[in-house]
């Protein structure tokens, strides 16, 4: 047994963070040594503590490596419980401000029967918690939150048979409340965990071929028997950052910390010829020019003369012989012209083009969507830090784990010399430029043999990010005398070539740019509609372009939360208006009827609950039954309002906005949004409401504003004013947001929890142009509907 | 270089600096100050306000010697360790997501509710407009400073009465 009278100040701070209950001297005192099961690792991390220290936050990172995976199979790795009856959980997920770290401790604490503030959660540091890929995928509650339970279910189990053997009683006469472990005969008879494991290791070895699958021998509670679990607790990470004391991964300094500012070529594609180092060399706090192939950066002694100098730097570059893509302008012209790359086989249900010839009525459309950044608040930075012949990288990525092993390859180090500490950062809503910073300040704390801060500025992340792909979109349907949807054909086209995966050594943007990337692109991919509806002729057929410029582009894409979803969804679901509008049917009613057509079910009842939803959402409206669009009115403002409907994965949502368009201006307000949300078994209630009031909002500024612009060398969008976005003066004065439980067997007790953290991002652009055409009559088919472009289209139809 | 001496929330500090750095590299790098974050160095996203003389000021396009008031920023909110009501109504209303945003959110917050005790909703729009969220808290930020507004309402209520007694 490894023990250590320290403990590291990230994850000091995550527990003073964690509960009041648990201060850190409150954690000292009285265990003047305490096991922290988290391996090797982390008793090597065992640097003194430094009690005052804020400038010394993050430097642990002085002491220690290597850093050996923790081992999921053993309990240790995920539970410690101390002797004052304290419990800290270490996940291996990161939580990138929706609360799942509470979430986590909430269903660990069930299942444990622990009081939840006694408990705190560590996340997503690569040495000290199980690799459970940090975040992604709305993956969080849905399939990581499984093991959690489980090994916390194991826990309590073991404690039971300790407590047996304590007490001279059979298991089955015990019971356990908030930790404490009771003869039920007579509650006298008790002890406690702190006494009964406090301080020690479990040394309980848990079985499962993967992580996702690790359990130990106890069962999970029935949904019946949780108590904790769907209550709305607050969460725990938001006093810090309501009261400035949170330590953010831009917060690390580290004794000889230097600062770097990239130099990215002015125009895409461009080739570096020669630099100029007497241009800065000399000035104050210049430290180094590193560069590699077209990569360049500055690297000086503090923040603003890295800033200044790599402004300053002169290079020499040669522009690139071709293109390397449209302007934003021709961009759909441009992808409806090109040849794919790829095309996906049709998914072909029953005979599209017989029933399309044999129809009533038939309707065509075509729809634009444009690339959209990720454009996080602040940009992309990270800390790394070479001491000791180990490579420590802070850093807000949200997939850490990935972060670690890829800069692993990256500079061929070792895997297990390499850590990525995890922290706080703005916005962690898919492949974000964070994978590329932490890349960056790695390979130049190698370079320069000291801790590096590498920061980007507002121009590089917004034009540089990762953005979620175009799209082009054409369909057709067929109606049948009496309005039925009888067939249906969807063709897309993304912009999504080479489409980036997470922390790829290959991909990232220094590889490219340094010439140690990959020749070969990734084939990328576009989606099809999320629906359940039972369209008896349907064909959904996709295809990739790509654009001149393959490699070393800004515009490259990568996931952007829900990273299909809002572009097909805002297509599907403002199709279906359309048609329901040639029906001259209800919107809500003639979805209805299309879900309700279906017979069979899949096994999470999806169909079930997609009806469930709908009706849920058009009850809260009160929706009134009418076909859009409704008479036109006759003052300035013009108001309508919009359905759309979609799931992701298990998770089903159906969104009903109101809007009013003022004629005169083209402005569109969003007054007011109702969400019908499905995601199984609820956490925390208002957590989740939350969640989904960010994702809609999000998805709202993407149907507003969002654009990245360029021009045939650059990207154009580089600030707030050239890429938009959402703000206060957006907001509706109002958002429902319903939990609904629409399983047909609401009260069994295997509930599953489903994610949550994107399907609400998919409807709402839809709803929001479903909306403006029952306020107008004006159909919007291309994405953002800025004022420019909503008047235009109100003055074309006359 | 040259010497700025700065006043930050109740204390005096000195530093050798070029007199053109921004603000928000000293109060982050060389006076350890957390709260204003960089967001975008232009001042279009309002995450580096720190509060001057009762403003808001924005302090990446804010050069260090051009100050001269009292500098208040996010850790300076709370008085004796005792939360703004801002700050509790950011609690209770459970704002945040990331939460990288909010030092702008909540201090352009306590300025507009010193200045207006209870404002309308177009006030706080139109107000608060120029401080961008990317995880778009805006619903919860508006419900906050409603919230705060009504505590510091009920708050002087109290203290009024209180000095009748």
């Amino acid at each position: 047994m490894t023990t250590f009278t320290s403990i590291p100040k990230q994850i000091e701070d995550l527990l003073e963070q964690g509960s009041s209950a648990i201060s850190r001297r409150n954690f000292l005192k009285g265990s003047g040594l305490f096991v922290v099961s988290v391996g090797a690792a982390a008793m090597a991390d065992a640097s003194p503590l430094n009690a005052a220290g804020t400038d010394q936050a993050a430097a642990t990172a002085q002491a220690g490596g290597p850093y050996p995976d923790p081992n999921f199979r053993q309990l240790d790795s995920w539970i410690v419980i101390r002797e004052d009856g304290t419990a800290t959980f270490y996940v291996g997920k990161t939580d990138c401000g929706q609360g799942t770290g509470t979430a986590f401790r909430q269903m660990m604490s069930d299942e444990l029967d622990i009081a939840y503030d006694k408990t705190t959660c560590v996340m997503g540091s690569t040495d000290t918690t199980v690799d459970q890929g940090g975040s992604g995928g709305s993956d969080a509650i849905q399939t990581d939150g499984w093991p959690m339970r489980r090994v916390a279910a194991e826990a309590r189990r073991v404690l039971l048979e300790l407590a047996s053997a304590r007490l001279a009683v059979p298991v089955d006469q015990l019971t356990v409340s908030e930790g404490v472990i009771s003869v039920k005969a007579d509650p006298s008879r008790k002890t406690t965990y702190g006494e009964l494991i406090g301080g020690r290791r479990f040394n309980v070895t848990l079985t499962g071929n993967d992580i996702n699958a690790t359990t130990g021998i106890a069962k999970v509670k029935a949904v019946q028997d949780l108590k904790i679990v769907g209550q709305s607790l607050e969460r725990y990470d938001i006093p810090a950052k309501v009261d400035g004391s949170l330590k953010w991964a831009v917060d690390v300094k580290l004794p000889g910390m230097l600062h770097a500012r990239n130099v990215k070529p002015p125009v895409a594609g461009a080739k570096l010829v020669s630099i100029d180092e007497s241009s800065v060399r000399g000035t104050p706090g210049f430290v180094k020019v590193v560069s590699k192939g077209n990569y360049v950066a500055v690297v000086c002694e503090r923040e603003e003369q890295a800033i200044s100098a790599s402004r300053r730097l002169k290079v020499n570059w040669e522009k690139p012989a071709t293109s390397p893509f449209p302007s934003s302008e021709d961009l759909y012209g441009y992808m409806r012209r090109a040849t794919p790359t790829s095309n996906s086989r049709p998914n072909v249900v029953g005979d599209p083009d017989a029933a399309l010839a044999g129809a009533a009525k038939t309707i065509e459309a075509e729809y634009d969507f444009p690339f959209q950044g990720h454009t996080a608040l602040a940009p992309a930075h990270a800390t790394a830090d070479p001491s000791n012949g180990q490579m420590t990288i802070y850093s807000n990525d949200m997939k850490s784990y990935g972060l670690r092993n890829g800069v692993a390859q990256f500079l061929q180090i070792p895997r297990d010399q390499v850590r990525v500490v995890w922290m706080e950062g703005p916005q962690g809503y898919g492949r974000t430029a964070a994978d590329d910073a932490g890349f960056e300040a790695a390979f130049l704390a190698k370079e320069v043999g000291r801790p590096v801060r590498m920061q980007w500025m507002r121009n590089e992340e917004t034009a540089w990010d990762t953005k979620g792909p175009a799209y082009t979109f054409k369909l057709r349907g067929g109606l049948d005398a009496q309005g039925n949807l009888v067939a249906c054909e969807y063709n897309a086209q993304a912009a999504d070539f080479h489409h980036l995966g997470y922390n790829e050594p290959d991909t990232v943007l220094i590889a490219q740019l340094a010439g140690m990337g990959r020749t070969k692109p990734s084939s990328g991919g576009a989606s099809t509609p999320s629906d359940m509806y039972a369209i008896p002729n349907r064909r959904m057929a996709t295809a990739v372009v790509s654009l001149p410029l393959v490699f070393q582009t800004p515009l490259r894409t990568g996931n952007l939360r829900d990273p299909n979803g809002p572009q097909v969804t805002f297509a599907s679901e403002s199709f279906i208006d359309e048609l329901a509008a040639a029906a001259k049917a209800d919107p809500v009613e003639f979805r209805q009827r299309l879900l309700s057509a279906g017979a069979g079910d899949d096994s999470g009842f999806k169909r079930a609950r997609s009806i469930a939803v709908v009706k849920a959402a058009a009850e809260t409206f009160g929706w009134d039954t009418r076909s859009s669009p409704k008479p036109l009115g006759t003052g300035n403002i013009l108001t309508g309002r919009g359905i759309a409907y979609a799931f992701r994965g298990q998770t089903v949502v159906a969104q009903i906005v109101e809007v009013e368009v003022n004629r005169r201006t083209g402005h569109v307000w969003v007054k007011r949004i109702v969400c019908a949300h499905e995601c199984g078994l609820v956490i925390n209630p208002e957590g989740l409401r939350r969640t989904v009031e960010g994702a809609m909002l999000h998805s709202l500024s993407r149907a507003l504003h969002e654009e990245v612009r360029f021009d045939t060398e650059k990207v154009t969008s580089v600030d707030w004013s050239s890429y938009p976005t959402l703000t206060h003066a957006d907001t509706p004065s109002r958002i429902d947001v319903v939990l609904v439980n629409g399983d047909p067997n609401p009260n069994r007790p295997d509930l599953p929890h489903y994610g949550a953290g994107e399907a609400a991002c998919k409807p709402l652009i839809a709803a929001v142009a479903n909306a403006i055409y029952d306020a107008t009559g004006v159909r919007l088919r291309r994405v953002p509907f800025r004022d420019a472009r909503v008047l235009a289209a109100l003055k074309g139809s006359g | 270089m040259a010497n700025i001496t700065l006043r930050v929330n109740g204390s005096v500090q000195t530093v050798d600096v070029d007199p053109s750095t921004p603000l928000l590299y000293i109060l982050r790098n060389d006076l350890g100050l957390q709260g204003p974050h960089f967001g975008c160095g232009l001042g279009q996203c309002g995450a580096c306000t720190v509060i001057i003389n009762g403003a808001a000021v924005r302090s990446c396009v804010t050069p260090c010697s051009a100050v001269k008031g009292e500098i208040t920023t996010l850790e300076g909110l709370a008085q004796g360790g005792t939360l703004h009501p801002v700050q509790r109504a950011w609690i209770e209303e459970q704002v945040p997501q990331c939460g990288f945003c909010q030092n702008g959110q909540i201090l352009n917050a306590k300025v507009l509710l010193d200045r207006n005790r209870n404002p309308t909703d177009a006030e706080i729009r139109q107000s608060m407009v120029g401080v961008l969220c990317r995880c778009m808290t805006y619903y919860r930020v508006q419900a906050a400073i409603k919230r705060a507004a009504t505590s510091m309402a009920a708050a002087g209520t109290a203290s009024a009465k209180g000095g009748v007694a």
